[in-house]
């Protein structure tokens, strides 16, 4: 076979490779002070599917968070939303227009505002200056942040500012804020990280809701967790994907076993 | 809150203002003082008990332009957490145009008696006005510019800034640069400002003598009007959506940024109305002084600013003005008395207020304060856990 | 008022030197009469009456005949006629009305004494009236200067020679060439003699009649470098095209001044980076402190520049305290000074950190302004305790002076010493924080407080000892600076800007950044100096300083990745 033809073959199947996938990353690295936070990773998510990506620290999870939503630059690789979008190009604000939303490790709301105004700065739609000026508050959009404040189980606390709330309401003030932008991919980083058992048991509840209509990547230490999302698992290492599918099939890969429980 | 919000639908600015207990205190004071001082010192018999003295009315006048500047920082401090440390500069723009119109109309009738060029410009043998100084003999140029000057200023210094994500203490430290440097620029005679000297020596605004006690009145109620506007306008920002836009970035800016806002257009957009602010202040503040010198760049006057905030309250707008009248009239009050003390006071402020009283005067009063105070002594103790969760968390 | 001049009277050898001061001229005439008449024979360039005839010319109205005059008269190194100059200059030769002689006048109470010009006797006596003065004015001045400078060049002492050469050289008149002709030919002194060939060759371009004699002028001029000799070169290259000389001189004239001119910038671009360095250094040592408190600790010190400032003062006041207690060893005080300030610069640190700063930790604009707070409380004290007026802190022996290299380099002492202490704080610094166990903690505290706690580090107690570590170099900064800037309540703010625009251009954190941050700030500077002038200089470097942190928000070398952004 000719090189040319070879290569057209290459082509062609990276192209179906990426067709049909909400989000696709592919052979990025990044280097930090000569660290590599991440090498030559590689993964896809369908639409629709809810992932969970597991690893040790440092295995490069949130520096892949940070690579897809713009706020680090990939040395090399590309990173593709619904297939033709390339999001190295474009910075935070462009990325979470596009319909991609990131919910932080440490939770992260505005504190001094409202639950409600909260859910009404996170509510899709004009983000210009002087459309921020002149907003006003219609009552589709009341309705809409009233729906979302019972999806997260804050409706009693509506008129409480933010910083009033507990680790766990954050949480979910923050998931229900990234619900409001309505975004097609949803990344979130150890959502139940300091939650009781209640609160994780809920907290999978509402994220295996939410993927019903969108995509969402969940980044999680917490092994029991994993298991009551019920999805497909991304193990990473050093920066690149050392085992991906069912939790179990994962959990008995030798490599894993010897990641997680050391030599 | 609900109910407001549904009663006012149709006009919620005059909603906000209503609810706005501090602002309402301070809308009417400004009403009443732009009445009843100009009453007090021209209608008023000398010798009565409530005749105001002219020199009290161009205090109180002066005060009132700090308190507009105080007002600007506040809107982008308080509401932004854009700490800018360059202020001063924008104010001593908008003074500087209202100054070189005040040199225009002195005409010929200064020292050399050149009908065109201003004293200075002739001492240094120059022969014909330069490029920047045409227009300046129009009042309405020179208000434009007032605003325009420092507004483009600040459009281009924070659209540089702001783009490149310089936040915090950094953006803190060129905005002092950038004072420093216009500073040492305009001490310079080469840039035809007066140098040194500044400009000064003026006589007349719009034809009426800035000696009468009538323009000086006028000027008096022109300031308490302007910080009037000035304080619904900023009003109305803070209360928007953009507002509250602002006030999230200043709580988490990238959470505002993974939320899709454009952050550098919103701190962008308010660093300029807040420059705008600024520099009319300065343009109300120099033909009350009579002076407007390179001193008014120094990086120390920009960071006294800041304090007049912090006294007064930080976030609420009508505490910055509260705090510039404080603050200065301490300042009147110190530098007539005892000199001496006057920096022990003020050093000894910036370090109480930030230590304990983070919410300003305001802060401490309890029909404005949080619902949950707490002792001087309990707030302090939880600073320093706080302090020390914030500087491991950030390592 | 009491002139002293310099008169030579030389006879060719053996040569005196004398100094005469006006009111006693009668004496020192006397004085000269007696040598006039002990010397059996004099070896004048004049015989009595040639030096009377020309000196007599000097009675004319037209300066431009006067001045022929007197260069006729200096131009034969005749040592007697230097006194007569140096009357005329001093308004003290007259013409006296009764036979039209030049003499010189001496007032002795309300008569005047005629003084013999050639002889140095009394030759009469009169009142005012029956003398008129030959008068001078500016122009005469310059060419009485000029060629008494001339005659200097005979004197015996080297000082004066040398000075003279000098002088002769600046005015590069082609009349006083014989006389230098005649005095290389005495010259003994290497060093004096090549400059004298220099004035020689200088004078010879513009005098110089044949295309040989401009040649070798030419030649010996190529080889030296100095702004005046490049001055001459360009002033004959400009004048040669006009006078139609030679092609092969005007070449030759050029490519001199393309040489010289081309050493000159070398010397001026090192004269420059050495400037820069210089300016470097004080900047250096100004924000060193600062890239502890607000590198390492991240704490926003606005009253560092007072840190300085106490240490400058520390300085004064152990200084005050050897020249009362222990005179002879003052010099030594700033040895004294040094640990002094680093130890009161350092607990004023530590009580501002206890009392204020760890109570803001993590809040850097509240300490921002916290600290400035502290800063105008400092300032005001120290003016209450030492007034606002400026300090005197003496420089030791060993820092005054300068090491002057030829081509106009002039290396001050205090300069070098700075640039060289600025270094040797620096890289103390460096071993402290990579090699002393208290270094390791400061490291640890800073990159992990919870876990440096935990492992059981004194968080707190790092915490004030690293700041008053910054401050305490602070101090030691001051010291230093005391000697290049005014001791005054303002010098901290003096710094204070400077200081933080060298660390955020060097990258917080990192020491060699500040390093490279305040050199490359000072070169940049110095270099921009000459072209836009000092202050336009500055605002340059302000707003390129400005401009840079928004390519480089961090800094030239900032730390990359995760852990930084947060």
């Amino acid at each position: 076979m000719s090189e040319a033809a070879e290569i057209k073959i290459e082509q062609a199947e990276r192209k179906e490779a990426r067709a049909n996938t909400i989000l696709y990353v592919d052979g990025v690295s990044v280097t930090f002070d000569g660290f590599r936070a991440l090498n030559s990773l590689s993964f896809y998510v369908e639409p629709g599917e809810l992932r969970a990506i597991i690893g040790p620290n440092g295995a490069g999870k949130t520096t892949m968070m940070d690579i897809i939503t713009g706020k680090t630059r990939p040395d090399t690789g590309d990173v593709l939303f619904r297939s033709d979008v390339d999001l190295t190009k474009l910075d935070e604000a462009e990325i979470a227009n596009l319909g991609i939303g990131r919910k932080f490790q440490k939770p992260t709301v505005f504190e001094s505002h409202t639950v409600f105004d909260n859910l009404l700065l996170a509510c899709s739609g004009g983000r210009g200056v002087f459309q921020a000026l002149f907003h006003r508050l219609g009552n589709a959009e009341k309705l809409r942040i009233e729906q979302t404040l019972e999806t997260i189980m804050l409706v009693d606390k509506r008129d409480e500012t933010a910083a009033n709330l507990s680790h766990g309401q954050k949480q979910w003030l923050e998931i229900g804020m990234l619900l409001m932008q309505e975004p097609e991919l949803l990344l979130v980083d150890e959502p139940v990280a300091g939650m009781t058992d209640s609160e994780t048991e809920q907290t999978a509840k509402l994220l295996r809701s939410i993927a019903i209509d969108r995509s969402v990547v969940v980044v999680e230490h917490d092994m029991e967790f994993v298991r009551d999302l019920d999805c497909k698992v991304t193990v990473l290492h050093e920066g690149s994907v050392l085992a991906e599918g069912r939790l179990d099939h994962v959990q008995k890969d030798p490599r894993v076993i010897e990641v997680y429980l050391g030599r | 809150m609900t109910d407001y919000r549904q009663k006012y639908q149709m006009t919620p600015v005059i909603g906000w203002l209503l609810r706005d207990r501090g602002g309402m205190i301070l809308l009417s004071i400004l009403i009443a003082a732009s009445i009843l001082i100009p009453v007090g010192n021209l209608i008023v018999p000398e010798g009565s008990a409530l005749h105001v003295p002219t020199w009290m009315m161009s205090l109180l006048g002066k005060y009132l332009c700090y308190a507009l500047l105080a007002l600007s920082v506040d809107l982008i401090w308080g509401f932004c957490g854009i700490l800018s440390l360059g202020h001063g500069a924008f104010f001593a723009l908008g003074g500087y145009a209202m100054g070189m119109y005040l040199m225009r109309q002195i005409g010929d009738r200064g020292v050399y008696g050149n009908p065109e060029l201003p004293d200075f410009m002739v001492f240094l043998n120059w022969t014909e006005l330069p490029w920047y100084w045409f227009g300046f003999d129009m009042f309405w140029f020179a208000i434009v510019m007032a605003m325009f000057v420092p507004g483009l200023l600040a459009f281009v210094f924070g659209f540089l800034a702001f783009r490149s994500r310089v936040t915090g203490v950094y953006l803190s430290i060129i905005t002092q640069a950038m004072t420093y440097a216009l500073l040492l620029a305009f001490f310079r005679n080469d840039m035809g400002f007066g140098g040194n000297n500044g400009l000064t020596d003026f006589k007349d605004l719009l034809g009426f003598s800035l000696q009468s006690d009538s323009t000086r009145a006028s000027l008096f109620v022109a300031s308490a009007v302007m910080l009037g506007i000035c304080y619904i306008l900023a009003r109305c920002i803070t209360n928007s959506r953009l507002g509250k836009v602002l006030i999230a970035i200043r709580d988490a800016e990238s959470r505002v940024r993974f939320t899709g806002y454009r952050v550098e257009y919103y701190k962008l957009f308010v660093f300029t109305v807040s420059a705008v602010m600024a520099g009319i202040a300065g343009s109300l503040y120099v033909p009350q002084v009579g002076i407007i010198n390179p001193g008014e760049f120094a990086p120390a006057l920009s960071i006294e600013i800041v304090i007049w905030v912090a006294v007064g309250g930080r976030g609420t707008l009508y505490g910055a003005v509260l705090g510039a009248f404080i603050v200065n009239y301490a300042k009147t009050f110190f530098t007539g008395v005892m000199p001496e003390f006057w920096l022990f006071f003020l050093g000894g402020l910036f370090i109480a207020v930030t230590l304990l009283l983070p919410k300003g005067v305001i802060g401490a009063v309890p029909a404005f304060g949080s619902p949950d105070r707490q002792s001087v002594l309990a707030g302090l103790r939880k600073r320093i856990s706080n302090g020390r969760a914030n500087q491991g968390g950030k390592a | 008022m009491r002139i002293v001049m310099t008169a030579v009277l030389t006879a060719v050898r053996p040569r005196f030197v004398w100094r005469i001061s006006v009111p006693g001229l009668i004496a020192v005439c006397a004085i000269c009469a007696v040598i006039a008449t002990t010397m059996p024979h004099p070896a004048h360039a004049f015989s009595d009456e040639e030096l009377r005839n020309v000196t007599e010319k000097l009675n004319v109205k037209s300066a431009t005949k006067k001045i022929k005059a007197i260069d006729a008269m200096a131009a034969d190194g005749d040592p007697r006629v230097a006194p007569i100059l140096n009357a005329m200059l001093e308004g003290n030769l007259f013409v006296r009305d009764s036979d039209e002689h030049v003499v010189i006048g001496a007032k002795k109470g309300k008569v005047w004494s005629h003084i013999d010009i050639v002889s140095g006797e009394i030759v009469g006596e009169s009142s005012s009236k029956e003398l008129s003065k030959i008068k001078v004015n500016n122009r005469l001045r310059g060419a009485l200067r000029d060629a008494l400078a001339a005659l200097n060049l005979f004197s015996k002492d080297i000082v004066v020679r040398t000075a003279a050469v000098e002088q002769v050289m600046d005015a590069r008149d082609p009349s006083m060439l014989p006389l230098l002709d005649r005095a290389i030919e005495r010259e003994e002194d290497p060093t004096l003699l090549a400059r004298m060939e220099l004035a020689q060759a200088t004078m010879a371009l513009a005098a110089g009649e044949t295309p040989k004699q401009r040649m070798a002028a030419i030649d010996v001029l190529a080889s030296e470098t100095t702004p005046q000799i490049r001055a001459v070169l360009s002033q004959f290259v400009a004048s040669a095209e006009a006078e139609g000389y030679e092609p092969e001189v005007i070449a030759a004239a050029k490519g001199a001044l393309k040489s010289v001119e081309g050493r000159l910038s070398m010397w001026q671009t090192l004269g420059d980076v050495y400037r820069g360095i210089s300016l470097g250094s004080v900047l250096l040592l100004a924000a060193v402190g600062l890239a502890i408190t607000f590198g390492v600790m991240g704490v926003i010190n606005m009253a560092h520049g007072e840190m300085i400032m106490i240490g400058a003062y520390t300085t004064f006041v152990v200084q005050q305290v050897f020249a009362s207690i222990f005179p002879s060893g003052s010099p030594w005080s700033l040895m004294i000074a040094v640990p002094a300030a680093f130890v009161v610069a350092g607990l004023v640190g530590i009580v501002i950190e206890r009392c204020v700063i760890r109570f803001l930790y993590g809040r850097p604009l509240e300490t921002l302004l916290a600290t400035w707070g502290v800063s105008l409380v400092l300032q005001q004290a120290i003016r209450s305790l030492f007034g606002a007026t400026n300090q005197q802190v003496m420089a030791p022996d060993f820092m005054s002076g300068a090491l002057e290299l030829s081509n106009g380099l002039v290396l001050t002492y205090n300069r070098l010493w700075i640039i060289l202490f600025s270094l040797i704080v620096v890289g103390g610094i460096a071993i402290v924080l990579r090699y002393t166990a208290f270094g390791l903690q400061m490291r640890a505290v800073t990159q992990n407080r919870r876990m440096a706690g935990s492992v059981g580090i004194r968080t707190g107690y790092v915490d004030a000892l690293t700041f008053g570590l910054g401050s305490g170099i602070a101090g030691i900064a001051g010291v230093a600076l005391s000697q290049i800037s005014n001791v005054s309540p303002n010098l901290g703010q003096t710094y204070i800007i400077d200081s933080f625009m060298v660390v955020v251009f060097g990258g917080v954190g990192n020491l060699w950044g500040t390093v490279l941050g305040a050199f490359s700030l000072g070169i940049v500077n110095k270099f921009l100096e000459p072209v836009a002038g000092a202050v336009l200089a500055k605002i340059f470097v302000l707003i390129a300083l400005i401009l840079f942190i928004q390519k480089r928000p961090k800094g030239l070398f900032a730390l990359k990745g995760r852990a930084v952004e947060a």
